[in-house]
């Protein structure tokens, strides 16, 4: 039995350990927010934070994740709107919006090691993320709108 | 009858009101089938909702619903067409809320695609709230008793002007409920001055959802009883299944059960690929379990296909003559009498559209009723394919549209949705598809490989005297006529056959090419390959001549004139035609924005092109910074469109700040081989595209424009990898004449 906490809730999994972290929020808990790219850790669309780290949820297996708290674009910011997200719409970043949950919580967890970072550390950071519409000019300029209101 | 609706369907009034000429089309319920019955439809409301337009209806409480009917995928388009009819209506945007339209062939075409949803659809949006605004300014005329000359709408109310008067919309909407829907002559559409929302920066209505994990895509309904699917696919293209041992497949915790579908016969059209499918209770069991099929496959004809072998034989297909599309003057006696020629060849691979969605869809089919959830980019093309397979009627059918996670073309077509359909009809149970990354880049319509040789004359003033431009690609058309071999005219018109400069001998030739795996379109389609083609050899023709590239590139163009290209069998589209002097206008705008001619750091240079797509003029001026090693960036691009009239031009810049990532991910590193028949790529680390980390400072300037609208979505990427290629010229004066160009010059020399 694998005892984890998402977003705050306790959550118990006794299924294949092999499944990805990935399928287990969308298939079994239906937090769908989290999206499902190439299953391989390459693009970053199904980023979560595990102990407020991003990971790329389709590479980590629930038997890793015994007393893990687990964090979905769902769970950022409940009290209220994330820095990021509300600089996300100011900065009207997303096009079809698919990849924009794995580059939130990957833009949370750099701002959660870093808070101001610069345009390099933004560029090592986010590059584990792929976005084909190609709104990264606006995802450099809303994560550094975001670090100033944070610090 | 178990069905559950989407969450965001409402009731409209089933009230019928009747066409009164023009194109208003009115008086239907949003769902074609009276019998149904849906959660939510007792919401508590006062009086009946009002729908004057099959676009528009009101709650009692003057909130108004409008319908978006064209595919949301990133352009904007759920925003921008509703706040057409909203600025038209005068509504207060802040009570508007947008809802998709299922497919339905009540809403006109919903086939989202071509970058036409604005030019094909802003008047009809205009007319329908301007129908919407007189009702409201009627139906506030006779409850004042006055007349209506005198009531003019103004935000969400009407006012009486003579007596400054005020009703909200929400206390008039009852009594237009009762009035005759106005013909079109008699409405008065605003002048741009009037315009509230179109023209101006307007948020897009999914920002919520889509920064909270909440926005709803392909693979996001959840139905109870809801199964999940993964398949495998022929590995070459019309393969089949000879036979297979699902013995693991069945070992693996949460698999039910394999079910095989029927194999796909060319031409290829939208069917489902066939294969063996494996139904599990999540998208993990049923991905483990379809990988660990054993699976014999009689790969069929298609398994000779090597991309390297048919690359030669392109090359050497547009090395001889072939069929002449245009063929104007005497380019054979112009290119026998040059003072000088000037030769290149061209040759661009296969590409995949590669969304970040892959596809995925549900179905749920039942003994007499087909839904369905799906990323469709033409929702009304899976209402027959759901009768082809169920034998169920139009209207036990109904198509639910998600949001697109990406498309760029292969969302328009359906196998995947037929999938789902005929796994749920055969299992009893609603199922989700889930295509993995593998199966998104192995099983596209792709992109297609293509060569092409250019050849121009210089005369004895060192005038371009011809031009003779050879294509060889595989059609298209191929992918519903599998004898096709040769391109069409409207594939050459997309840079080629309507090459706009002033040449007086010209010719465009195609040759042969048979497809060997399916033929689709992505973003901006042959404008991708014959801009590369035309502008790179343009570039080419002014360094022979001397000339600076952008001064070439307006020689070229000529004087100002308006071109017609329908002797070649290219369409006429009304109120637009090829104004070379707005292509010639961007090209100007663009090199005084970017600094054309500006000194620049040792390894660097500036490369230009432009192209006329989708009926918008675009140029763009690509910075490329080349290192000693060969490895190069591109720090800066200057992009200039010319798109009409638009809506949002926060969604035009957007689109443009895309176009040049999509642009120079192709440029720099996407491209699809195959071997054996199979493809060789199958995810982003062999499939790549651009990261962040090699996103340019990207400028976009954006023309103000009385013209009719024109495309936005897919006009900023033709001119990206020329002007890319062009700008590597000017750094190293290394010319490359192959996408894609890779991450160091120096191993591609």
């Amino acid at each position: 039995m694998i005892k984890l906490t998402v977003n705050g809730e306790t959550r118990q999994y006794d299924g294949d350990g092999e499944m990805p972290l990935l399928w287990y929020l969308r298939d079994l808990l239906t937090l769908t927010g989290t999206k499902y790219g190439c299953g391989k850790g390459l693009c970053g669309s199904c980023t979560v934070h595990l102990d407020g780290r991003a990971v790329r949820s389709c590479s980590v297996p629930m038997d890793r994740l015994d007393g893990a708290d687990i964090t979905t674009i769902e769970g950022l910011g409940t009290g209220g709107d994330h820095p990021l997200q509300i600089a996300w719409a100011s900065h009207d970043v997303p096009q079809c919006g698919y990849c924009q949950s794995g580059q939130i919580m990957q833009a949370a967890s750099l701002l959660a090691e870093n808070p101001n970072p610069d345009e390099q550390q933004i560029d090592d950071a986010m590059s584990s993320v792929i976005c084909r519409c190609g709104t990264y000019q606006r995802i450099r300029a809303a994560i550094k709108s975001a670090a100033g209101g944070v610090s | 009858m178990k069905k559950i609706s989407q969450q965001n369907i409402r009731p409209v009034s089933r009230r019928d009101f009747l066409k009164t000429g023009g194109v208003l089309v009115v008086g239907v319920s949003l769902f074609g089938c009276g019998k149904e019955k849906v959660p939510g439809l007792t919401k508590s409301v006062s009086t009946e909702p009002w729908s004057p337009d099959v676009y528009v209806s009101f709650d009692a409480d003057g909130t108004v619903h409008i319908i978006s009917h064209r595919s949301e995928m990133g352009q904007g388009i759920r925003t921008g067409l509703p706040a057409v009819l909203a600025d038209e209506m005068e509504a207060d945007w802040s009570r508007v809320k947008v809802e998709q339209a299922t497919g339905d062939a009540k809403y006109g075409n919903q086939n989202t695609d071509g970058s036409w949803s604005v030019r094909g659809f802003m008047q009809r949006m205009r007319e329908a709230g301007a129908t919407v605004r007189l009702m409201l300014e009627q139906s506030a005329a006779q409850q004042w008793g006055v007349d209506v000359a005198e009531c003019k709408a103004n935000f969400h109310t009407v006012v009486h002007q003579p007596s400054g008067r005020v009703l909200d919309y929400q206390d008039l909407v009852a009594g237009a409920a009762e009035l005759p829907v106005p013909g079109l002559e008699l409405l008065e559409l605003k002048s741009p001055d009037q315009f509230r929302y179109i023209g101006k920066k307007l948020p897009i209505v999914d920002m919520h959802d889509m920064t909270h994990g909440s926005a709803m895509y392909g693979a996001d309904t959840r139905l109870p009883g809801m199964k999940f699917a993964a398949i495998a696919r022929p590995p070459v293209v019309f393969g089949k299944v000879k036979s297979f041992d699902a013995e693991k497949t069945m070992a693996v915790e949460g698999v039910e059960q394999v079910v095989e579908l029927p194999a796909a016969e060319a031409p290829a059209m939208f069917k489902a690929l066939g294969g063996i499918a494996v139904i599990a209770s999540n998208s993990w069991a049923a991905l483990r379990g379809r990988d660990l099929l054993a699976i014999e496959w009689d790969e069929g004809a298609n398994a000779d296909y090597d991309s390297d072998e048919f690359k030669q034989a392109l090359l050497e297909t547009v090395r001889q003559s072939g069929t002449p599309l245009r063929d104007q003057g005497d380019i054979d006696t112009a290119l026998d009498s040059a003072a000088e020629t000037i030769e290149a060849e061209y040759y661009a691979p296969h590409l995949a559209h590669a969304s970040m969605e892959p596809p995925a869809a549900v179905a749920s089919v039942s003994s007499d009723f087909c839904e369905i959830w799906a990323p469709s980019q033409d929702p009304q093309s899976l209402i027959p394919m759901a009768e082809a397979v169920t034998g169920l009627k139009p209207e036990q059918i109904r198509i639910n549209v998600t949001l697109l996670g990406g498309a760029f073309g292969r969302k328009s077509k359906c196998d995947f949705v037929e999938e789902a359909v005929i796994l749920s009809r055969k299992i009893g149970a609603p199922v989700l598809v889930q295509w993995s990354r593998e199966d998104d880049i192995r099983h596209d319509y792709y992109h297609t490989v293509s060569a092409q040789h250019l050849s121009a004359s210089l005369d004895e003033n060192r005038k371009v005297s011809g031009w003779r431009h050879r294509l060889a690609y595989p059609s298209i058309m191929s992918t519903f006529d599998a004898s096709v071999k040769q391109a069409a005219a409207f594939e050459a018109g997309m840079g080629a056959l309507n090459v706009p400069y002033d040449i007086t001998n010209l010719r465009v030739e195609t040759g042969e090419a048979e497809a060997k795996v399916r033929i689709g379109w992505l973003r901006s389609v042959c404008n991708i390959y014959q801009s590369f083609g035309v502008n790179s050899f343009t570039d080419e023709i002014a360094h022979v001549r001397g000339l600076d590239p952008k001064d070439n590139l307006i020689e070229l163009l000529g004087p100002d004139r308006v071109l017609d290209f329908t002797e070649f069998g290219l369409e006429a589209t009304e109120n637009y035609a090829l104004e070379t002097g707005r292509l010639r206008s961007v090209i100007e705008l663009v090199a005084a924005k970017a600094g054309w001619g500006r000194s620049l750091s040792r390894g660097h240079g500036l490369g230009i092109a432009a192209q006329y797509s989708f009926l918008s003029y675009v140029a763009a001026v690509v910075e490329v910074a080349v290192a000693d090693d060969g490895k190069w960036t591109v720090p800066r691009v200057d992009i200039a469109i010319d798109c009409g009239q638009y809506v949002n031009p926060d969604r035009v810049m957007s689109q443009q700040e895309g176009a040049v990532i999509f642009g120079l991910s192709l440029a720099r590193d996407s491209q699809i081989t195959a071997a054996n028949g199979r493809i060789v790529q199958g995810n982003f680390n062999n499939y790549r595209v651009l990261r962040i980390d090699s996103t340019p400072e990207t400028h976009v300037h954006l023309v103000e424009s009385s013209a009719p609208p024109a495309g936005v979505g897919e006009p900023g990427v033709p001119p990206i990898a020329p002007a890319l290629a062009n700008a590597i010229f000017a750094a190293t004066g290394k010319r490359f004449r192959e996408l894609p160009l890779g991450r160091s010059l120096f191993s591609a020399m």
